[in-house]
């Protein structure tokens, strides 16, 4: 079956000052394919789709649409031929309806009472049911997601961009987006679905492109590949899974009994009731869909928001009242999800981004007065042993880039000697490679009697790491269970199934 | 204790009070909703006082006055605009700054018109309306600006409500960089929203010095745009609650005022200070509750924008 | 197409270097402005600047004074620039001043004529005291109520001036003084005093105050973990909440040491150089120490020179407007133009400027 091209991309190339995003790339994508953009993070993804959805101009190269030139010089005009994006982050304004959302990435759009009853017949046709009333604050991950995928279609897309699109979705909400995406292939329209999960473009695309540093280093046709094939690919290097010491379980270390506080974020999640119990040497993997309570329970442990004294234990002692440096005495560290601006302070030099959470543990004060010297040889010792990649230890925490950054701040917490660990997305947005290390440094540490709580969005990180598992839906945290025997349905059950979107697909 | 005062007057004298910091309110209002905070208003009334006075004993037009206002309080809000948008200064010191270079520059230029009086504005001809009893007094006999501050009120209710420029204008201060990822542009569309808010804040200034003083003297706005700053707040950042807001306070300095002509046994100091502290009172019971005025503002207030990549 | 590209890291010239290039900027645009008023720029300039410091005939009168008009502004803007650095936005500055010159006085003037040692002294406690206890006002309602602190403690000015006016036509006004506005003049009742310490100095017990809160304030913000940790709740609030540091004890600290110090301000100008309390003994110096704040980029030592600086120009103004008929309104809005010019050729510090070949949506 030969479809003609709607999209070519012919050498396209951009730099920035330092970086070649993307250099001499080419590629081309059918009416009506379904193609994959696959890389690491930093391999240029991104910029490449700013420059087809007109974010940005590409120094040279050009592109088709149809055969004709195409040179988007802003969004407004990718979505006038036919091009609309939906985005990871960044495009949703919570203090807005969903028809007010769905209005502002419209050209022209109906007067609101008409295009709200055009939402509700689009989101349904398409399986993604959606009230154009609501607040988009106060929706989940996934139907957020609904509600731009249904604000593209609105204006019928011939090439439909999706970033990173299933990092925010329960298994079960994955396969309902993949039966729309589908439904919408079938229909002709031409999607370019960006990722780097390889058993998800095995099962979904037509064709992939694979860029590494820049560069296409590879097309194929990902149903006759296999998945650790593409992965070398992507990578460009053989990676070592990470190794398990099989240690045993000893005492109880952190123990978590019926935590219930409120939200300090707007549009957050409580918790209720979260009880679990770890012990030393053991990781407890808590996965769940972003925005299902995963900050605050981080906030919670770290001491940054408070609750009942008894509600959080350490070594049998109540804790829950205190703040982070009374845990950090008692020997728990906390690394955030958030690098820039909650882990570390980005205009600060990494020496005294090592001094922000270091003090008490490393002894860096006395009486109060910082012992400068003793805050820079431990910002080296950090450097060394975590191989951060840094022009030396007084550059801003901003200067460094996102893995450099995470080895940083993980490795700050892992060398205080901790006795509990708490760390939200260990390697969100890193390379694998750089991801690899943060693992094996976390299984060392548990090796080594820690006990180990691990908050990811990343199931197959979890899965890799955790000997128990347990999910977070909606504030509420599932009975933890031995990661041994669990299925990936049970998984998606336990993450809170489809949240409502079991609707019947219509269409064909 | 009210002997001799008559309420007729008071409302009515109530409303023309509250003119200059409802403009000045409703300015800074579209401003925030923009996610921009300009904390110069009282450094743009002030400007927009001296231009206002100076253009009409000039030309001897009280329209032309208030256009000379507006003007005055666009430049500043201009200098504001290029020093926080394209310079990506801290907005906070940037108001300050713009409030203390007011101040200064608004004497210089009005030191030669001290003590002249500027052209009337007069109260527009609503033939019997004005004759009813109580209300012709109240709401009919008014000069054209307590109506146009009123209208002003309505349209901006409108504009932000129903309209597409205001959904644009309400996405930008909510989350900058979303509306910029799908191509609004941010710096474009907040320069817009601060130029107006200066614009209407030199209208309000241009309001004392012409109407309710009428005459020049340095710091004649004493204190009007900071109220109208806490009005905003008070307001929950919606049109309608700041006009009630702007005639709480109108309705407090028109009364002291009353109050010590009226020869009450509080010392006139006391009187004085009444507005500004039942102003920091009102400000305490909107921004207790949780935080309830906290939770209606903007997203990005404040915050600057700088597109990276 | 200009366009704008963030460093890496802030660049240390340009955080040194823009204080120096804002000065000149305003000096050029300063030297327009006298221009337009039919002034000749080079020599009001001069004035301002030069004279002070050098004319035969009035440096003598001038010099003492860089001290005295200093004191106050380095003191206040010391205490204003912890606040700054932490995001706590204290701009009533000028009402703690009325405050702790009311409190201040108001002690003294309650023991005359008695001549105890500790009358000075409890004086000075007062004047921190009154000083301090206007900045809680909104400290405590920014804690417990969420309200801004930047609108309360401005309205809190205006109510201070209030009373400072009610107290000098009521309660503190000299018996003996004809039924003019005014307390007695302290520099008369040696008890509570501040006299110029160093004849011909212009060093008083306020710019001692004030070299101290210099040379303390260094050392809190380069040595010790409390300026550490004021430093990082402004820069980043959610890692200060992180390292453990308490906000609303941020709060109170920083307002109520910005309150104390221009408190004590204050007090030390009502006893010394303004000797009575009076309507209109305070000049602003609240305000203007916001932009010495400013220009000395919130660093003890910046503060320092930015104070001299600042002091320079109040005393340049007099001597300008006393020599060319500068009026004295004029030396505001240049002061306002430096902060402008300041906060705009900031931007040279966390930013390079590149010319753009392409324009891109913005």
């Amino acid at each position: 079956m030969t479809r003609p091209d709607l999209l070519r991309v012919e050498g396209v190339t951009k730099a920035y000052p330092g970086v070649v995003a993307n250099s001499d790339v080419s590629f081309a994508i059918a009416e009506g394919e379904i193609h994959a953009l696959l890389g690491e993070n930093g391999a240029g993804k991104s910029t490449l789709v700013k420059m087809i959805y007109g974010l940005v101009k590409p120094d040279s190269g050009r592109m088709t649409l149809r055969g004709t030139a195409y040179t988007p010089a802003e969004p407004r005009a990718a979505r006038a031929s036919g091009v609309a994006m939906v985005f990871q982050h960044f495009s949703l304004f919570e203090a807005l309806n969903v028809a007010e959302n769905v209005a502002l990435g419209m050209e022209n759009p109906p007067p609101m009472k008409e295009l709200a009853s055009k939402i509700r017949s689009v989101s349904e046709e398409y399986g993604l049911p959606l009230d154009p009333g609501r607040m988009v604050g106060d929706l989940s991950a996934g139907e957020r997601q609904r509600v731009e995928i249904v604000r593209c279609l609105l204006q019928d897309p011939k090439l439909l961009i999706m970033d990173e699109p299933t990092s925010v979705l329960t298994p079960q909400e994955v396969e309902i987006l993949f039966r729309t995406l589908r439904q919408l292939s079938a229909e002709g329209t031409a999607i370019l679905y960006i990722s780097h999960k390889l058993e998800e473009i095995r099962a979904l695309c037509d064709e992939a492109t694979i860029l590494r540093r820049g560069k296409v280093v590879a097309t194929c046709t990902p149903r006759d590949r296999s998945a650790r094939e593409m992965a070398e690919l992507m990578i460009g290097a053989t990676l070592t899974p990470p190794e398990r010491a099989g240690g045993t379980k000893g005492a109880t270390a952190l123990e978590v009994v019926d935590l219930s506080v409120a939200s300090p974020i707007p549009f957050g999640t409580s918790l209720k009731n979260v009880s679990f119990t770890v012990a030393k040497g053991e990781v407890l993997g808590i996965a769940g869909v972003a925005g299902n309570g995963q900050d605050e329970l981080l906030l919670a442990l770290s001491g940054e928001v408070r609750a009942a004294q008894g509600a959080v234990k350490i070594d049998g002692k109540g804790v829950g009242h205190t703040g982070p440096n009374d845990r950090r005495a008692l020997g728990l560290v906390a690394a955030p999800e958030e690098r820039l601006g909650h882990a570390a302070a980005p205009d600060m030099s990494l020496v005294e981004n090592a001094l922000l959470s270091g003090a008490l543990r490393k002894g860096l004060t006395k009486n109060g007065f910082i012992d400068w010297a003793a805050t820079e040889a431990f910002a080296a010792e950090i450097v060394k042993d975590f191989d951060v990649r840094t022009p030396g230890t007084h550059v801003a925490a901003r200067a460094l880039s996102g893995g450099n950054l995470q080895k940083f701040v993980v490795g700050r917490e892992l060398s205080q000697t901790p006795t509990v660990i708490v760390i939200n997305q260990p390697t969100w947005g890193v390379d694998a490679a750089a991801a690899a290390s943060i693992r094996q440094a976390i299984l060392d540490r548990a090796a080594g009697g820690a006990a180990v709580v691990v908050i990811s969005q990343d199931l197959d990180e979890l899965l890799e790491i955790a000997d128990s598992f347990a999910a977070l839906n909606e504030g509420r945290l599932t009975t933890p269970r031995p990661v041994a025997g669990l299925t990936i349905d049970e998984i998606g059950l336990m993450m809170g199934g489809a949240h409502g979107m079991e609707v019947a697909h219509h269409g064909h | 204790m009210f002997g001799g005062i008559d309420p007729a007057l008071l409302i009515a004298s109530l409303m023309v009070a509250s003119v200059p910091i409802i403009l000045a309110a409703i300015g800074e209002l579209v401003v925030e909703r923009a996610g921009v905070l300009n904390l110069g208003v009282e450094g743009m009334m002030i400007m927009g006082a001296v231009c206002g006075f100076i253009v009409s004993v000039q030309s001897g037009s009280a329209v032309l006055g208030f256009v000379g206002g507006a003007l005055g309080g666009a430049a500043m809000a201009l200098i504001f605009g290029l020093l926080t948008q394209f310079m990506l200064a801290n907005q906070v010191a940037s108001g300050l700054a713009l409030t203390l270079f007011g101040l200064g520059l608004s004497s210089l230029m009005g030191q030669s018109f001290v003590g002249i009086r500027p052209p009337s504005t007069g109260a527009v001809p609503l033939g019997p309306l004005a004759d009813i009893p109580f209300f012709g007094r109240v709401l009919f006999s008014h000069d054209w600006v307590v109506y146009a501050s009123i209208a002003s009120v309505a349209a901006t209710w409108w504009v932000l409500k129903a309209t597409r420029t205001g959904l644009i204008l309400r996405a930008v201060g909510e989350s900058h960089d979303a509306a910029h990822a799908l191509g609004y542009k941010v710096r474009r569309i907040r320069m817009l929203a601060i130029l107006f808010g200066g614009a209407m804040a030199g209208l309000g200034g241009a309001y004392i010095s012409m109407v309710r003083v009428p005459q020049w003297t340095d710091g004649i706005t004493s204190g009007a745009g900071w109220i109208a700053l806490a009005i905003v707040v008070f307001a929950a950042w919606r049109p309608w609650r700041a006009l009630i807001g702007a005639y709480l306070f109108g309705g407090i300095s028109v009364l002291q005022l009353n109050l010590q002509a009226a020869g009450a046994r509080i010392p006139v100091e006391y009187l004085s200070m009444s507005p500004y502290v039942i102003t920091i009172l009102v400000l305490v019971i909107m921004s207790s509750g949780k935080g309830k005025a906290a939770l209606s503002a903007p997203a990005n207030l404040g915050q600057n924008f700088h597109a990276s990549r | 197409m200009l366009r704008l590209e963030k460093r890496p890291s802030p660049s240390r010239f340009w955080q040194g270097a823009t204080p120096i290039l804002a000065v000149v900027l305003t000096m050029i645009a300063g030297g327009l402005m006298f221009a337009a008023l039919g002034k000749n720029p080079f020599e009001a300039i001069r004035t301002i600047f030069w004279d002070p410091l050098f004319h035969p005939q009035f440096a003598s009168y001038s010099r003492p004074q860089l001290l005295v008009k200093a004191g106050p502004l380095i003191l206040i803007a010391i205490g204003l620039s912890l606040g700054f650095r932490a995001g706590i936005w204290n701009i009533g500055a000028e009402g703690q001043y009325i405050m702790g010159a009311l409190f201040g006085a108001g002690v003294g003037l309650a023991f005359y004529p008695a001549d105890l040692w500790f009358i000075f002294p409890l004086m000075v406690i007062a004047g921190a005291f009154g000083g301090w206890i206007w900045a809680m006002i909104p400290a405590i309602l920014k804690t417990k109520f969420n309200t801004n602190e930047i609108l309360v403690s401005l309205l809190m000015v205006y109510i201070a001036q209030n009373f400072l006016s009610s107290m000098s036509l009521g309660l503190l006004r000299n018996p003996e003084g004809g039924g003019f506005p005014g307390s007695r003049n302290l520099s008369q009742y040696p008890a509570a005093s501040n006299p110029e310490l160093i004849a011909g100095t212009g060093m008083h017990w306020g710019v001692i105050a004030a070299f101290m809160a210099v040379i303390a304030a260094y050392i809190l913000l380069q040595r010790h973990i409390l300026g550490f940790h004021i430093k990082l709740a402004g820069q980043a609030p959610r890692a200060a909440r992180y390292a453990g540091v308490n906000p609303t004890g941020l709060v109170l600290l920083c307002m109520g040491i910005s309150g104390a110090l221009a408190g004590l301000a204050g007090l030390f100008e009502v006893s010394g150089p303004a000797g009575q309390i009076s309507i209109d003994f305070n000049v602003g110096y609240g305000f203007t120490a916001i932009i010495v704040a400013f220009l000395g980029r919130l660093n003890p030592i910046g503060i320092l020179l930015a104070g001299l600086l600042m002091a320079l120009t109040y005393i340049g103004g007099e001597l300008a407007q006393f020599m060319l008929g500068l009026p004295a309104a004029a030396i505001q809005a240049f002061q306002g133009m430096l902060l402008f010019f300041l906060l705009a050729v900031d931007l040279l510090s966390n930013y390079r400027i590149r010319l753009a070949h392409k324009k891109e949506a913005i």
